[in-house]
């Protein structure tokens, strides 16, 4: 489990990085806290030619939050999301999935913009994006572009990030504080990666209905996804037993969860109907 | 006036925690030797198959390789890793080569070693070794297995390599008897999944040859160098005079560290073969590919009782996956599940055959409470489906056919072919179930059985168990007194992070009445005395303790003598007291002033027959039927173990020994893919409990029955803590939601599907 042969380089701007992930041709890859990519290494499961590090460079690591939501510097890490009190408010549901995010010492170096370029249908924070609408910020040789949580996620570990692009930010759209929400992750030890795991909210209307409900979940597909069919069930609903039941019921039904070792594809489905009830009912006692 | 040290008893602090706490013990991979080089293994991909061609060229020209070694290097015949305790001739086919010859039977089998100045370049190199494997089909269970249908020995014509049979009285014809509405018999099957140990600090070796004095050195022995010096020895074609094993610090053993591998043979051999010094530290991937897995197990069992719950015989049969080949301890847990399967219950008639078959798998080997975990979680579900059936409450079945204090010594079955019988030497099995009982406050909780309570169902269960342990057959131990005074204490023991030094010395310091302060303990490696035997079978206090005090009475007798010369007085009128040696006319001469009169004594432990330490263990769980995970609510163990040395010490072990069992039962498991593949070749899937998941465990030690057969009174106690766990959750869990688990890990998965089938 040793390392395989790599160049090294500390870049201090976005283009600089930018320009040795191209001049790579492909074969240089982008090092933040490396808590996906040095394992990778040291399972000679890929030998990239370059590690383009990004740790010197500047205004990656910052959390902004202004009329536009909340802005995640790509090298933002789980735990300067768990110390950022202004969050409890600007995001709860953020700083709530943050939690389960694997152990202390990972959330002292994993970032923001590894998880989201590493992809894996299990993670927190994909699963946020989807749920939330999110937008994230790509630079590559030919500059800046937005790319829709929606349409960044194409399968497990797989993403729309080109290899000479690099993830730059992502943005969250502001959150409404009357917004109700749960979020429900389960996991065979704390810190796992989820068997399942559901992103929810809604807003009222004025009739005291639900509108606006997102549901996105975790590890019960090939990628994060969010259930619209689930999301029709609960809205224009009164949010009471029954409505939730209902959408929970829809929620199993139309997903397509994985069959292995930690659980039946049948198990998983069970468990997405528990959570997305769970998530639901916790949700207007948070709010 | 004399006073008598009582360190032994004490709760205390564990004196090598000081210096582990602080970063400074000495791991293997501490140790850096001038000239190191640096090894890595290839290991086969494919489970079953031909070797057709293998070039190391490429590899061995790589800049940094210093080697390549494959079986062509080490020679014809190439050696095999030999049974370590009871030789059986039938095993010898089922040998595994230190290096694949010809075939490959598991995947992880070592084909080829690198060796080079780093252990990046080495690994490297192993991408530069082409292989060709014609494939066979892989036998991955033992039902395909048993089927012959592809032979891992072809020169045997089996994949059976041995069954055990173990007898007490005649089964047969006790169920041929029950031909009335008085019987009553239930047939079930049971299987424990494949899984470990998975010490904290991985396996690692580093060899070291001297060619002038023509001298090997192997840094990183555990638990048996001794034993291991012997075969590496032979394999090696030296003799035991010219091969040390060094013991340094070990994290963690139970059971899987320290047996010979074949890296035991091959980092040696390829230190000798370039007369450098070769490093090799094991992976966490390859510590589970390759250490020795344990508890592949299944069951067909059939039991006989009359319908007041008075059990009458049991028989059937247990299926043993050892894995791709019989390694040096193989045989533990196959023997293990069936001789003591009746435990600390009277069944009068038993006849079961234990079977080991060999599959494309890891070769497996002892792990804490080998066979014991496993033929406990038979035995407790069984019990507790035939009772639920009966209408029996299972505390009162159990206490219906517990062995009582009055039947003791109590023999148990016997086992053929090793002919092998064992007696329970003493105890009260029934007080422990009742301490157990009020500890937990049984009758209050027994009274949630089944119920719901906001959305989690709970349940409760209870299993009775016995230890096996202070296996021989004996141990040696030298004490030494040093020119300061102090007295330094040599012991075959080995340290594998249970410890055995803070026992050691309270022995030693008790048994020559002086401060702990003024022994040194020495320990494991070959240096330090002609023989040694080890830690296994919970023998290392037991028997290391017992070889103490024999070394400190023949020390003492040396003392006396020196000074009774000094002292102008008879030998046997020297009065020993706090260090000092003193005549009955006041005179004294201080032990400091007999040092330069090299006095040692040697001092040997024999003991053929073994301690049983006994107990019962209770538990309450909490269910929830939406996701099937399950809590611990409350976990109760009470545990006789003979005298205790040192409270404190004996806690951790029972404490871990739990935590681990819980693993066992809950998470670990070593899965294979229908091909022979690992499939959990990682921690993010080989899952290990950790510090938060289960933090109620309430531990009740006595030691009410001190064993009869050792100078301390001790009994083994590192394994007992692992024994009953998974049938006492199983059995907590059939009681909170109505349907009895057959099979481990109890999973969140399992558990739903148990609820939902």
């Amino acid at each position: 489990m040793k390392l395989p042969r790599f160049e090294y380089a500390s870049p201090t701007t976005v283009q600089e990085a930018v320009a040795l992930l191209a001049a790579s041709n492909g074969t240089a890859k982008p090092l933040a806290g490396g808590q996906s990519l040095v394992p990778i290494l040291a399972f000679r499961l890929a030998a990239p030619s370059l590690l383009v590090d990004l740790r010197r460079i500047a205004g990656l690591d910052t959390i902004a939050i202004d009329d536009a939501g909340v802005h995640l510097g790509a090298r933002v890490r789980w735990c300067d999301i768990e110390a950022d009190a202004r969050l409890a408010t600007a995001h709860p549901l953020l700083a709530a999935a943050v939690t389960h995010v694997a152990h202390y010492a990972i959330r002292k170096r994993g970032t923001v913009g590894g998880s989201l370029a590493h992809a894996d249908p299990a993670a927190e924070l994909p699963g946020i994006a989807i749920a939330c609408d999110a937008e994230l910020t790509l630079v590559g040789p030919s500059g800046r572009r937005s790319v829709p949580a929606e349409a960044f996620f194409l399968g497990p570990l797989t993403t729309a990030l080109a290899p000479d692009e690099l993830i730059t930010q992502i943005r969250l759209p502001p959150w409404p504080s009357a917004r109700r929400w749960g979020f429900q992750e389960f996991a065979r030890r704390r810190g796992d990666f989820a068997l399942a795991g559901v992103a929810a909210f809604y807003d009222l209307d004025s009739a005291g209905h639900a509108a606006n409900s997102h549901i996105g979940v975790i590890g019960v597909d090939d990628r994060p996804r969010r259930l619209t069919a689930a999301e029709a069930v609960l809205n224009g609903r009164t949010v009471d037993a029954n409505a939730i039941t209902a959408t929970a019921e829809m929620a199993a039904r139309i997903v397509d969860p994985p069959d292995d070792i930690h659980g039946t594809a049948r198990y998983r489905r069970a468990l997405l109907a528990t959570l997305v009830e769970r998530a639901l009912t916790g949700a207007p006692a948070k709010a | 006036m004399n006073v008598v040290n009582s360190y032994v008893g004490q709760p205390i602090e564990r004196i090598e925690d000081l210096r582990l706490l602080r970063g400074r013990g000495q791991f293997v991979d501490d140790l850096h030797l001038d000239g190191m080089l640096h090894a890595a293994v290839l290991r086969s991909s494919i489970p079953h198959g031909r070797i057709i061609r293998l070039d190391t060229t490429a590899a061995r020209v790589l800049p940094g390789v210093a080697a390549v070694i494959t079986a062509a290097e080490i020679g014809d015949p190439v050696p095999t890793i030999p049974l370590r305790l009871v030789p059986m001739s039938d095993l010898v086919p089922y040998e595994q080569p230190v290096i694949a010859n010809g075939k490959v039977r598991y995947v992880g089998e070592p084909i080829a070693v690198v060796v080079a100045e780093s252990a990046a370049i080495a690994e490297d190199a192993l991408e530069l070794i082409a292989v060709e494997i014609e494939t066979l089909p892989p036998c991955v269970d033992t039902r395909s297995a048993a089927a012959n249908q592809s032979l891992l020995f072809e020169e045997t014509g089996t994949n059976l390599a041995l069954t055990y049979t173990t007898v007490l009285g005649d089964a047969d014809a006790a169920f041929a008897a029950a031909t009335t509405d008085e019987y009553y018999i239930r047939r079930e099957r049971f299987d424990t999944q494949r899984h470990t140990a998975t010490t904290m600090e991985t396996r690692g070796l580093i060899g070291a040859w001297d060619s002038e004095r023509q001298h090997l050195t192997v840094y990183g022995a555990a638990k048996v160098p001794f034993a291991s010096r012997g075969m590496l020895a032979k394999q090696i074609g030296l003799p035991e005079s010219a091969v040390d094993l060094i013991e340094g610090d070990v994290g963690g053993g139970f059971g899987m560290r320290g047996e010979f591998y074949p890296e035991d043979f091959l980092i040696p051999f390829a230190a000798r073969h370039l007369d450098r010094p070769v490093k090799w530290i094991e992976d966490r991937r390859e510590h589970l590919l390759t250490c020795n897995h344990a508890r592949e197990f299944d069951c067909d069992l059939e039991l006989l009782c009359r319908r007041d719950g008075t059990i009458l015989a049991v028989r059937g049969r247990i299926n043993g996956n050892i894995g791709a080949y019989i390694r040096s301890n193989a045989t533990i847990a196959p023997r293990n599940i069936a001789q003591f399967f009746s435990g600390p219950y009277r069944i009068p008639n038993i006849h079961i055959e234990s079977t080991m078959l060999v599959t494309n798998k890891t070769p497996t080997g002892t792990y804490r409470g080998p066979g014991r975990f496993e033929g406990d979680f038979f035995r407790e579900c069984l019990f507790d489906v035939v009772a639920d059936d009966l209408g029996i409450d299972p505390v009162a079945f159990r206490r219906r056919n517990l062995i009582t204090r009055d039947e003791m010594p109590a023999k148990l079955a016997t086992i053929t072919p090793v002919r092998q019988q064992e007696e329970l030497d003493c105890g009260d099995y029934l007080q422990t179930l009742d301490r157990c009982l009020a500890e937990f406050h049984w009758v209050d909780k027994a009274k949630l059985k089944g119920r719901l309570i906001e959305g989690r169902y709970h349940g409760v269960g209870i299993g009775c168990f016995i230890e096996g342990g202070g296996v021989g057959p004996r141990e040696n131990a030298r004490m030494v007194l040093e020119s300061d005074g102090s007295i330094a204490v040599y012991v075959g023991s080995a340290i594998v992070g249970q410890g055995l030094e803070t026992v050691c010395v309270q022995i030693a310091a008790d048994a020559l009445e002086v401060p702990m302060e003024r022994i040194r303990i020495f320990h494991g490696s070959t240096t330090y005395l002609h023989a040694g035997f080890g830690s296994f079978g919970s023998r290392s206090t037991v028997m290391g303790g017992s070889a103490i005090i024999d070394a400190a009475e023949n020390l003492k007798k040396a003392i006396r003598t020196a000074a009774a010369l000094r002292l102008n007085c008879a030998v046997d009128d020297v009065l020993l007291e706090a260090g000092m040696a003193k005549s009955p006319d006041g005179n004294v001469v201080g032990w400091t002033d007999l040092a330069s009169e090299n006095l040692r004594a040697d001092g040997t432990f024999f003991c053929d027959r073994r301690t049983y330490g006994y107990g019962a263990h209770a538990a309450h769980v909490a269910v929830d039927p939406g996701t099937g995970h399950v809590e611990v609510v409350d976990y109760v163990a009470v545990g006789d173990v003979g005298r205790i040395i040192n409270p404190m010490a004996l806690r951790g072990q029972i404490v871990g020994a739990i935590v681990q069992g819980l693993g066992s039962t809950f998470l670990e498991h070593l899965v294979y893919d229908e091909d022979g593949q690992l499939l959990t070749g990682s921690l993010a899937d080989y899952l290990l409990p950790t510090a938060i998941d289960y933090p109620n465990i309430r531990v009740f030690d006595q030691e009410e029955y001190p064993s009869p057969n050792n100078p301390l009174g001790a009994k083994g106690a590192g394994e007992g803590g692992i024994i009953p766990v998974g049938g006492v959750i199983a059995n907590a869990i059939a009681s909170a939601i109505g349907v009895q688990p057959k099979s481990l890990p109890l999973s969140p998965s399992r558990v739903w599907e148990l609820m939902n089938p």
